[in-house]
Order: structure tokens, then C-alpha cells, then sequence
């Protein structure tokens, strides 16, 4: 192939990030190590560094050690293990990818649900050796938490089991039972070695009783695109741009769905209406034509869009369809996972950044802690570190929300601490509290429905919620 | 599903537009190199039809390529942003040249000091640079928005959780945070992004006849008549061209005959060895871009 349709081919491809988990010892540093040397996206330097450190650090003995191309910083290295989240990248014919390479240990959860919040299927590695550990169960709640909806099981170091068969469906079916408690939609199963290479890149020939793809190749062929453009719009707004008094522009990434200009616009919370008036298409811009309209846009796209009427719309508001409202509540279920050796504590106020907003909160309520290890339930009065419960949030004002299950990127939020300004938390909106579910369960007629349209249209300064 | 390139863009362009909403003292790094023109070219996109809302700034170690300079300043004149260039006074008092003086002292008060000098004078409360994560091990564990302390240092042990596309801006008056919106571009991705776009870099990506002489290891540009005279006359013409741009003296140089977009990046696709080879900065210690970034380099 020449150059020029490389990269024709190149520009094209699609991307897919994804998420390894996996204990101390399972192997996971050297599996990626396996996965970028293999794809040939280890450069020659890169290698005899690696080399000469292997002799210094290594725990391979005369092979290569892996897991020294990955683990990054040199504290690290000299403990041998991998601390923190690092991302890695490599290409094949078929896909980009990036991986998010996290620690496998108890105590740093909070950076394997970091590594999860933007992944869209997780590796699993299991030792073929030791089969399902405590940790699995912990990695495979938090990746099922995180709501990543495809889980590749790597079963690891089969050459230490003789390849054995017999092994390999034990583990399978053991984990199947795990994911069928957790709910986690779909699992693939796939036998490997990642120190020699067995099923990583190419199918093995030590293990001809497995049928299935090797790693790699179920990694390019996955589909995983989840229908984003299908869903409701959801445009959080991040920026207001006024280079002019002509042009008063609201840019933003869309979260989901897409819009098209005239459309009925609907802005959350204040529930003011407007109709779309132009949309500016970002990735068109150049340096020549700096306004490139487009008559319709979808996500993920960075796009501005100005409205027909001159109405409020600050940064944090949510513009949404007309006729497909989320609901609007400053009281919601939450899911949470506290990340700060600071104890979260009831009542304390926290500032929430959900998408573009940031609004003052507490939680008022932990209806449960879960156990990772167990999936029990517990009745807590604090949250330590690591700890994830189920809790009620309390805003100064209300939010557009969406619930994390339909919508990643609007019911997700952070946490972070007013006097230390640490992120200390991590949240995916479930739903609106029971407390308030009451008020806005009722069942409006078409004319109610109208007659509020008709006056959040017309007559805005009075403030009318949109129901 | 947007193809891999319109993600990467779609979210550095949601990153700097994080940064122009949430930070009162923005500035963005400007280099000249490939990396900082796509991150231009990406800001141009995310505040059109509007002007850039902060400025760029440019830490001039005195020993760049001439080319560089003069490239520079042609791209402020055409896209109009504002322009600030800091050089270290204390520097050029002490007449400081890696020549004389090695390339770790020269980084250290040109390139580091110099940074240091100009992120004080400015105020800034967000500085937003061009590396990315697949350049060298320590930045693939860093965050996109990476929180500097009052000395502009970095705490590897102590990095704020990073989740979802939602960043953490807050900090107290004197902390920064540094923020880099191509972290997840990879260097075929910015080559592939130049050429789809028609980016203008510098000429000196592209391969040419050069003056050029061993030095350090590596082959450097004569650019200029501080090169040592014993070393200027072994000088010998070469068609070159460079995959990093840096102060000369410092730069290596490899043998090349590309000179259009796509060549350079077959070039760089058979090529076995990684780009940062030519910095010769890197090489000083293991982990040395670990320690640099803890002392408050980027």
C-alpha cells in the first residue's frame, strides 16, 4: 500500500478506549507491554532502555520484562508496581486505542473508577493459576458501576497450567456466574499468555481447543458504538461566545442526540424557549472561513449554536428538545465514590460539577455502603476512602438530570472539597430522590402541557417551570 | 461514529473552551513546534468566529532556530492573537550557551527559569501546553488538567482523580494548573491532523540541504555564527530535516530526503527509533523528564 492510501485509511479509522484490571501479579503491565511491542509500537530506543533496565529491576530473569515499558515513573519502578492511572496508545489497521492502565490493589479503587470513566470495554485479567480472586469481584463491580457494558476476561499465564482446557472452562463459567449477580451485559472469555504471547496478537498454537479470536482482533472488531446520536439531545453549555454584538454564540460539546437548526429548544433549568437559529460546526472552522454553518449536528461534536430569540443562557444551563424533556430537580439518588482520605461527611457542603456546572450540595442521606468484595449492603454514618454507597444529594439549585444508565456524560459529577479543592468524589445520578419523585410523577394533560409551553414561551419573566 | 481524529479534536476543543470558561488568567504555551501549531490551529476552531480569549506566549532561550523566530512572528501577524515573548535577563547577563555551559545549565536557566520568570510576571492561573502522552513515560500518568503548587511544582503521588470529561479548575490564588488538551494524540495523529488540514508548520520538519555538524552525539544546525569555530569547519552540507524543534545547538538532526507531508510520515512510520531521540535533554538521567516536571518544568 502506498503512503497516500495509508493514510486515507488511517484517517478514517474509529477509536476505542478501553480499561485493564487486574491484581498485583496477574500480569497486567506485561500484557500491555505484549500488546504495544507485538502491534510494533515499541520503538528500537524505547527497547534497549528497557533492556538495560530489565537487567537493574526486572522480574522476568533473561527475558524482556513487559511491564517495564509501562510502568512509568521511576519511584514506581524501583517498587515494581504500578501506582496511578497511565495512558497508553497504539494503532492497528482497523482501530486507534487507548488504554487506561490501572493499579489492581484495594486501596486504589478511586483510580480504576477514573481509568473506567472513560472506557468502553474493560479487560479482566484472571491468574489461570488462582482462579477468581476477591479482586475480581471488586474490579468487576466497579467496571459494572462505571457502567462499561463489554468485559473481555483474559485468563493469564496458561502456560504455568499446561494449557489446560479444563482449567480454562472452570474459570469461564465461575465468572460467568459473577457477571450474571453484577448484571454486566457482555463477557468474552479468551485463554492467554501475555509473557510469551499466546493468543494476545495471533491465535496459539499451544491451545488449539479454543475457538474464539485472539485478544487483538476481538479488540478491533467489537462493536461498541452505543447509538449516542439516537438518544435525547443534551447540549451542556460550557461557553458563551460574544465577539460582536451580532453574533452571540453557545459552545458546547454534545452530550447526546443531535439537533438540527429550527428546532424547539427547551433551556434547563430555567425552562425558557427558543427555536434553533444557526449552528457553527467547529471542526469545519479554518483559518479562512471562520463561521461554518451546518443545518444539523450530533454527538460527540464541539459546536455553537445561537438561538432566534434573545433569551438568558449562561454557562451550566442545559439545552435540550423541546419535546423530550429530562426531568429538572435539586434532589437525587446518587451513586458514590469517595476518593479522599477525608471521611465524606452528612451535611457538608461540596461543590457538584456535573458536565458545566458547578453548584454548591451535600449529601443528606447514605442509604447503604456496598461491600466490593461481597455486594452487601451496610448501614454507614460515614464514607472512608475507597468506600462506595448509595446516598441522597441535596443542590442549592436545581439541575437538568439524566440518569447515569441512559446518559454517561450528563449523570455523571464530581466532588470536590471547598477548602482543599481536591477532587474527593466521584457520582452517577440514579434518579430523582423518592422524597421528590411524588411531585413530579403527576400525569399532566396535553392541554396542561400547552398552556405551560404556550406560557414559558410568551412570557418568560415569569419564571415558569417546565413540567 | 465520528472517525478517531474528529473525537481527538472534538475533545481538545472542548478542553480549551473549559479553560477560556472556568480560569480568569489563562495563556497557552507556544513553542513553533508541530504540536503547538495544531494546538493553535484547534483554538482557532473552538472560539471562532471570536479572537482567541488569551494569549500566547513564547519562552525564548535565545538559541532557537532563526527559522522558528521568523515563522513565529509571521503566524502572529496572520491570525492576529496576542504575542508575549519572554527571555531570561539573568541569562543573558551571564551570556548563557549550551555550548560553554552544557545543555542541562542552559535548559535550566533559559528554558526553566526562564518558564518560571514569565508564569510569575503573567499571574497566570492556567497554562496550557502541547505535550502529549505517548512522548515519554512520566506524561502518560498525567492528568489533563495537572495541578501545579505555588512553586509551579508537580506531585506525581498526589494527582487529583480524573474522571469522565469533567475537570477540576478549582485552586487558590498563586497555584496554576497546567493543562494539556492533545494528551491523547499520539505523533502519528498529530502528522495525520497537519496533513488532513493543511496546517502550516516550519520548513525545518522538511528535508533540505543544511549545514550541519557532529556534535554531542548528534548531528546540529550551523544556524548561526555562535557554533565554535573548530566545530564549523568540519562542517558539511546535508540534506537533513528535524522530527523535534528546540534551541539548535540541542536539537539532532537526521538524514532525510522528505520533503512533503506524507513522506515525512512514512518516514516516521518505518522509523525505529522514537522522537524524542534528537532532544538531546532527555538523555542526561533516567527519569529525567520526571524530575524536570517535579522542579516545575512542563
Amino acid at each position: 500500500m502506498d503512503i497516500i492510501s495509508y493514510l486515507k485509511e488511517h484517517e478514517n479509522k474509529d477509536m476505542l478506549r478501553f480499561l485493564t484490571c487486574g491484581s498485583v501479579d496477574d500480569g497486567k503491565s506485561t500484557l500491555i507491554g505484549r500488546m504495544l511491542y507485538d502491534s510494533k509500537m515499541i520503538f528500537d530506543d524505547q527497547l534497549s532502555a528497557v533492556e538495560s533496565e530489565s537487567k537493574k529491576y526486572g522480574t522476568t530473569g533473561e527475558k524482556i520484562d513487559m511491564a517495564l515499558l509501562v510502568d512509568g515513573l521511576q519511584s514506581e519502578r524501583e517498587q515494581g508496581i504500578t501506582i496511578d492511572v497511565a495512558y497508553r496508545f497504539f494503532t492497528t489497521e482497523k482501530r486507534k486505542f487507548i488504554i487506561a492502565d490501572t493499579p489492581g490493589h484495594e486501596q486504589y479503587t478511586r483510580n480504576m473508577a477514573t481509568g473506567a470513566s472513560t472506557a468502553d470495554v474493560a479487560i479482566i485479567l484472571i491468574d489461570a493459576r488462582k482462579g477468581i480472586l476477591t479482586q475480581t469481584r471488586r474490579h468487576s463491580f466497579i467496571v459494572n458501576l462505571l457502567g462499561i457494558e463489554h468485559v473481555i476476561v483474559a485468563i493469564n499465564k496458561m502456560d504455568l497450567v499446561d494449557f489446560s482446557e479444563e482449567t480454562y472452562n472452570e474459570i469461564s463459567k465461575a465468572y460467568g456466574t459473577l457477571a450474571d449477580e453484577l448484571g454486566i451485559k457482555n463477557t468474552y472469555y479468551i485463554p492467554v499468555s501475555a509473557l510469551d504471547g499466546d493468543n494476545i496478537v495471533d491465535k496459539s498454537s499451544r491451545m488449539p481447543w479454543y475457538q474464539g479470536p485472539a485478544l487483538l482482533r476481538l479488540l478491533e472488531s467489537m462493536d461498541i458504538s452505543k447509538e449516542q446520536t439516537q438518544e435525547n439531545f443534551r447540549f451542556p453549555v460550557q461557553y458563551v461566545n460574544r465577539p460582536n454584538l451580532d453574533f452571540r454564540g453557545f459552545c458546547g460539546s454534545i452530550a447526546s442526540g443531535r439537533v438540527k437548526v429550527g428546532d424547539e429548544v427547551t433551556v434547563l433549568p430555567s425552562g425558557k424557549m427558543s427555536k434553533i437559529k444557526s449552528i457553527v460546526d467547529s471542526s469545519a472552522i479554518s483559518e479562512s472561513n471562520r463561521l461554518a454553518l451546518v443545518d444539523e449536528a450530533y454527538a460527540p461534536m464541539a459546536i455553537t449554536i445561537t438561538t432566534e430569540d434573545e433569551i438568558d443562557i449562561s454557562r451550566g444551563d442545559m439545552i435540550v428538545h423541546t419535546h423530550s424533556l429530562p426531568s429538572v430537580s435539586n434532589n437525587l439518588k446518587v451513586m458514590l465514590v469517595w476518593m479522599d482520605e477525608q471521611p465524606m461527611s452528612i451535611g457538608r457542603t461540596y461543590d457538584i460539577k456535573r458536565a458545566t456546572s458547578v453548584i454548591a450540595g451535600s449529601f443528606e442521606k447514605i442509604n447503604y455502603k456496598i461491600d466490593v468484595n461481597s455486594f452487601e449492603r451496610m448501614q454507614v454514618e460515614e464514607l472512608g476512602l475507597n468506600d462506595i454507597a448509595s446516598c441522597r444529594m441535596v443542590l442549592t439549585r436545581p439541575i437538568a438530570s439524566d440518569a447515569y444508565s441512559t446518559n454517561r456524560l450528563t449523570g455523571s459529577f464530581i466532588v470536590i472539597d471547598r477548602m482543599t479543592n481536591n477532587t474527593v468524589g466521584a457520582g452517577m445520578i440514579v434518579g430523582l430522590s423518592r422524597r421528590d419523585q411524588g411531585a413530579l410523577t403527576k400525569e399532566y394533560t396535553n392541554a396542561e402541557r400547552e398552556l405551560n409551553a404556550y406560557i414559558r414561551k410568551y412570557f418568560p419573566e415569569w419564571d415558569c417551570k417546565a413540567v | 461514529m465520528i472517525t478517531h481524529l474528529r473525537q481527538l479534536e472534538a475533545e481538545s476543543i472542548h478542553i480549551l473552551r473549559e479553560v477560556a470558561a472556568e480560569f480568569s488568567n489563562p495563556v497557552m504555551m507556544y513553542s513553533v513546534g508541530k504540536d503547538s501549531s495544531v494546538m493553535l490551529h484547534l483554538a482557532m476552531k473552538a472560539f471562532a468566529p471570536g479572537k482567541l480569549p488569551f494569549p500566547l506566549l513564547h519562552v525564548d532561550t535565545l538559541w532557537k532556530f532563526n527559522e522558528m523566530i521568523e515563522f513565529r512572528d509571521q503566524r502572529a501577524r496572520d491570525l492576529g492573537f496576542d504575542l508575549i515573548v519572554h527571555s531570561n535577563p539573568e541569562g543573558i547577563d551571564m551570556n548563557i550557551s549550551p555550548f560553554e555551559h552544557g545543555s542541562k545549565v542552559h535548559t535550566d536557566v533559559m528554558k526553566t527559569e526562564g518558564l518560571k520568570q514569565a508564569l510569575n510576571a503573567g499571574g497566570y492561573d492556567a497554562i496550557i501546553g502541547g505535550a502529549r502522552r505517548d512522548e515519554e513515560k512520566s506524561r502518560a500518568k498525567e492528568r489533563i488538567f495537572s495541578f501545579r503548587d505555588k512553586h509551579h511544582r508537580w506531585d506525581p503521588k498526589n494527582q487529583r482523580p480524573e474522571l469522565w470529561n469533567i475537570y477540576n479548575t478549582a485552586i487558590q490564588k498563586g497555584e496554576s494548573v497546567r493543562v494539556f488538551p492533545i494528551s491523547n494524540w499520539t505523533e502519528l495523529d498529530v502528522w495525520q491532523y497537519i496533513y488532513m488540514e493543511g496546517i502550516p508548520i516550519p520548513e525545518l520538519y522538511f528535508a533540505k540541504e543544511r549545514e550541519v555538524v557532529e556534535y554531542g552525539g548528534t548531528k546540529i544546525m550551523v544556524d548561526d555564527e555562535r557554533v565554535p569555530q573548530e566545530l564549523r569547519r568540519t562542517a558539511k552540507k546535508e540534506m537533513v530535516r528535524f522530527r523535534t524543534l528546540g534551541c539548535y545547538p540541542l536539537t539532532g538532526a537526521i538524514n532525510s530526503t522528505a520533503t512533503t507531508l506524507p513522506e515525512i510520515i512514512q518516514e516516521m512510520l518505518l522509523s525505529t527509533s522514537s522522537e524524542r531521540e534528537g532532544r538531546l535533554i532527555d538523555k542526561d538521567q533516567v527519569g529525567a523528564m520526571e524530575q524536570k516536571k517535579i522542579e516545575g518544568y512542563f
